[in-house]
């Protein structure tokens, strides 16, 4: 049991929840994740860790209401316990001293985008961040992104914040006006697809942090496995940061999909419960 | 500790033993037929979840075990790798002595209920019984009465806790709660060992509850066996990664001074085949935990899984059918084991095969997929078969399978699950300084079940790379003793 001791509205349906952790908080890195799972009849799902306090014993995540176990977690409040959560799981992300980094981050993407930055900040490369949503309500943590960041460009569909355009608008403008010496893109799968066709087209390297149906999340049951250069990997186990110039993502976008109208069906009846 | 076969000898000829042998005459014993397994009806039984073998009546179970001889030397015990004292056990089930004959069991099997169940008898004590190798019968059930012997003392209420020595306060851990974990916590703590089992998943008991399925283990069962364990001492963390939410280092600063790792084999195989990561197409790792571990069938649980009316099971073993027969109890039209050899080769218990025949599964034997072929939203919709046929014997002395050329043809499914077998856990491997593996990935380690490095032993598949619940139990309690040694002369010194 691991209880929730703060919380935190970002937008609509984007929440941000401290949970006690003790042991994830001091052995987790930039780019872990955990798994949890809400009551006896709960479903499994993956959320990444966006910040830890270790003295402190907690984690921080940053969860989008999209279905029913988000909608149950994100109606949780402070003194509340989530059932079960493990990890810290996956890869932990390679930091190193790149020169400059190009940070996009889509929608929520800006919560896992967070604790890389700030990594890749500290082993001292340069960082510019573009911060990407539909619309200005859905632009988060802009204030935490801003302290790792030596620039933040944000980027609105509708123009209501920021600029007006997608991601890959922001990210051109960058990569026209200066050298950049690796890519790091977080956000839907649709968003990471392009902003990958982006820095490929500049042969910058790029990472993608993928988020794919998983079930236990430490290997065991494939359920994640996307295709990185031809060949089939574990996001949970082999990521969750690849390549994302060798990531077929329309096939991930496709699996993906693959609980859709199970998904849709039970949020429904959740929601008219 | 004295001669095990002079304890056999001094054990027979105790009274109750010699005077029920003079019961019945062994004429009489050996002309008696083995008792069939009562069962639900496959027809109704294809359509449940309930348990498909109900176990035997106390009468039956006293008629069975009145058909063991009782011989001197107990062939039957060499082919138990966990060596169940197997003549004592009948014997006490032959008295009418049923909580005694549990009693026996528990000596030397943590886990009897569950052996019971899903033992390959056949292959073991009962391919070394008496019956089998010297009148060419059918063997004791021994494999039934451990069951009824088990049921017995659960159902009764009077389960005996097994006797723990005086705590040492020495920390020792597990990584993994299969059986492997707990054959082994259970040694460990009877003798007097402070005994954790970490365990990365929500729920304890590992393959036992993810993997084999509620109609032929259910997962009462396995709690119930869990509970004793809890009630000799031995501590369970759940959700608790041993590589990742902290290292062994950081266990051994926390003072655990020797750690078992029965990880498991947990990584699914899959056979690199275009097509293969359509929707619909599972590993059986991820189809059977679905189903058993988070109950994504019942209506009032969160997980999904895909259901469908054409489910091929790709594979011949245990979780193949498994799989299959779990397919066609979630309404599968058609459930079909596809399989590269005949079905002599299949490596699956006959019973499980049976089974499967009995419930309506077809068997393509001599077929290998080739490809899979998705609808317009990624889902499966076909398989590209190939038909084979059997070469030489290859290194396993199977007949090896040879594909006929030009002979590919395809069949229409929904879903497929893919059971073609598992890798070692890497975690681990990955996570310790110093630890040899193998070039498949399994730890190295020696007689005594003891690794490269010397505070760390390891059992079960995460060594062997994909046997048996019984061959992970006798490791359990073989790494046991190993451990047990190893501390003793470590504190010596």
């Amino acid at each position: 049991m691991n209880k929730i001791v703060e919380k935190e509205q970002f937008s609509e349906n984007v929440f941000k929840l401290v949970v006690e952790a003790p042991e994830v908080a001091v052995s987790r890195k930039a780019g872990h994740f955990v798994i949890i799972k809400l009551g006896d009849k709960g479903e499994r799902i993956p959320l990444t860790i966006a910040g830890s306090d270790p003295e402190r014993g907690t984690i921080d995540l940053v969860i989008q209401r999209v279905g029913v176990t988000s909608h149950k977690l994100t109606s949780l409040n402070v003194g509340d316990e989530i059932t079960d959560l493990v990890g810290p799981l996956g890869k932990a992300t390679h930091i190193e001293n790149f020169g400059t980094v190009l940070a996009a981050c889509g929608g929520v993407g800006t919560a896992p985008m967070l604790p890389i930055i700030e990594a890749m900040k500290k082993a001292g490369n340069k960082i510019i961040t573009v911060l990407a949503a539909r619309t200005k309500d859905l632009i988060i943590l802009e204030e935490q992104i801003r302290k790792f960041s030596d620039e933040v460009i944000i980027m609105t569909d509708d123009g209501s914040y920021g600029n007006k355009g997608l991601v890959t608008k922001g990210m051109e403008d960058v990569i026209s006006r200066e050298k950049i010496d690796k890519s790091i893109v977080i956000g839907p799968a649709i968003m990471m697809k392009f902003a990958a066709l982006t820095t490929k087209k500049y042969n910058i390297p790029t990472e993608a942090s993928l988020n794919t149906i998983m079930v236990d999340g430490t290997g065991m049951c494939g359920a994640c496995r996307i295709t990185v250069g031809g060949k089939t990997k574990f996001v949970c186990v082999d990521g969750p940061e690849f390549d994302a110039h060798e990531v077929d993502f329309d096939e991930m976008l496709m699996r993906l999909a693959a609980y859709k109208e199970d998904e849709a069906r039970a949020y429904e009846a959740y929601l008219n419960n | 500790m004295e001669n095990i076969t002079d304890y056999y000898k001094k054990e027979r000829a105790q009274e109750w033993r010699a005077e029920i042998r003079k019961a019945v005459k062994v004429k009489e014993r050996t002309s008696m037929e083995r008792t069939k397994m009562p069962e639900q009806e496959p027809t109704v039984r294809n359509k449940n979840n309930l348990e498909v073998n109900l176990g035997l009546a106390e009468e039956i179970a006293v008629k069975e075990a009145q058909r063991c001889i009782d011989c001197p030397d107990p062939t039957c015990v060499k082919g138990c790798p966990v060596n169940i004292y197997i003549p004592k056990f009948i014997k006490k089930i032959e008295i009418g002595d049923f909580l005694g004959a549990a009693t026996v069991l528990k000596e030397t099997n943590t886990l009897p209920a569950v052996c019971g169940r899903v033992c390959p008898q056949e292959k073991q004590c009962e391919a070394n019984c008496f019956y089998t190798i010297k009148l060419n019968k059918e063997p004791v059930a021994i494999g039934y009465l451990e069951r009824f012997a088990a049921d017995y003392e659960r159902n009764s209420g009077k389960t005996a806790i097994p006797e723990v020595a005086e705590p040492n306060g020495i920390k020792v851990a597990s990584i993994g709660s299969g059986p492997a974990g707990l054959a082994w916590a259970a040694d460990m703590v009877k003798m007097g060992y402070d005994v954790t089992v970490f365990e990365a998943l929500h729920e304890i008991g590992g393959v036992l509850k993810y993997g084999i399925p509620e109609f032929r283990l259910p997962n009462s069962i396995v709690d119930f066996e869990i509970d004793n364990l809890k009630k000799m001492g031995v501590k369970f963390v759940k959700n608790f990664v041993v590589g990742k939410t902290a290292t062994i280092d950081d266990l051994r600063a926390k003072g655990f001074k020797a750690f078992f790792v029965g990880s498991g084999a947990g990584l699914p195989r899959f056979m690199g085949i275009p097509g293969e990561n359509s929707i619909g197409i599972f590993s059986s790792n991820e189809y059977l935990t679905r189903v058993n571990l988070m109950n994504a069938a019942k209506e009032d649980y969160d997980t999904p899984v895909l259901l469908g009316k054409n489910v091929a099971v790709i594979g011949g073993g245990n979780t193949a059918m498994d799989s299959v027969r779990t397919a066609k109890r979630l309404g599968a039209e058609r459930a079909m084991i596809i399989y590269r050899r005949s079905r002599e080769e299949m490596p699956a218990r006959l019973e499980e095969v049976h089974h499967a025949l009995d419930e309506e599964v077809e068997f393509l034997n001599l077929n290998n997929p080739v490809e899979y072929i998705a609808d317009n939203n990624g889902r499966v919709k076909k398989i590209r078969l190939q038909r084979m046929e059997l070469g030489e014997p290859d290194e396993s002395g199977r007949r090896r399978p040879v594909p006929i050329e030009g002979s590919e043809y395809e069949i229409e499914v929904d879903e497929v699950v893919v059971a073609v077998g598992v890798s070692p856990n890497p975690l681990i491997p990955a996570t310790v300084a110093g630890l040899e593996t193998t070039k498949w990935g399994t730890i190295t380690v020696n007689e005594n079940l003891q690794t490269s490095v010397e505070d760390i032993f390891a059992g079960g598949d995460i060594v062997r790379g994909g046997a048996t619940v019984i061959l992970a139990m006798g490791d359990g309690r073989k790494a046991a003793t190993g451990m047990d040694k190893y501390l003793k002369e470590k504190i010596k010194k």
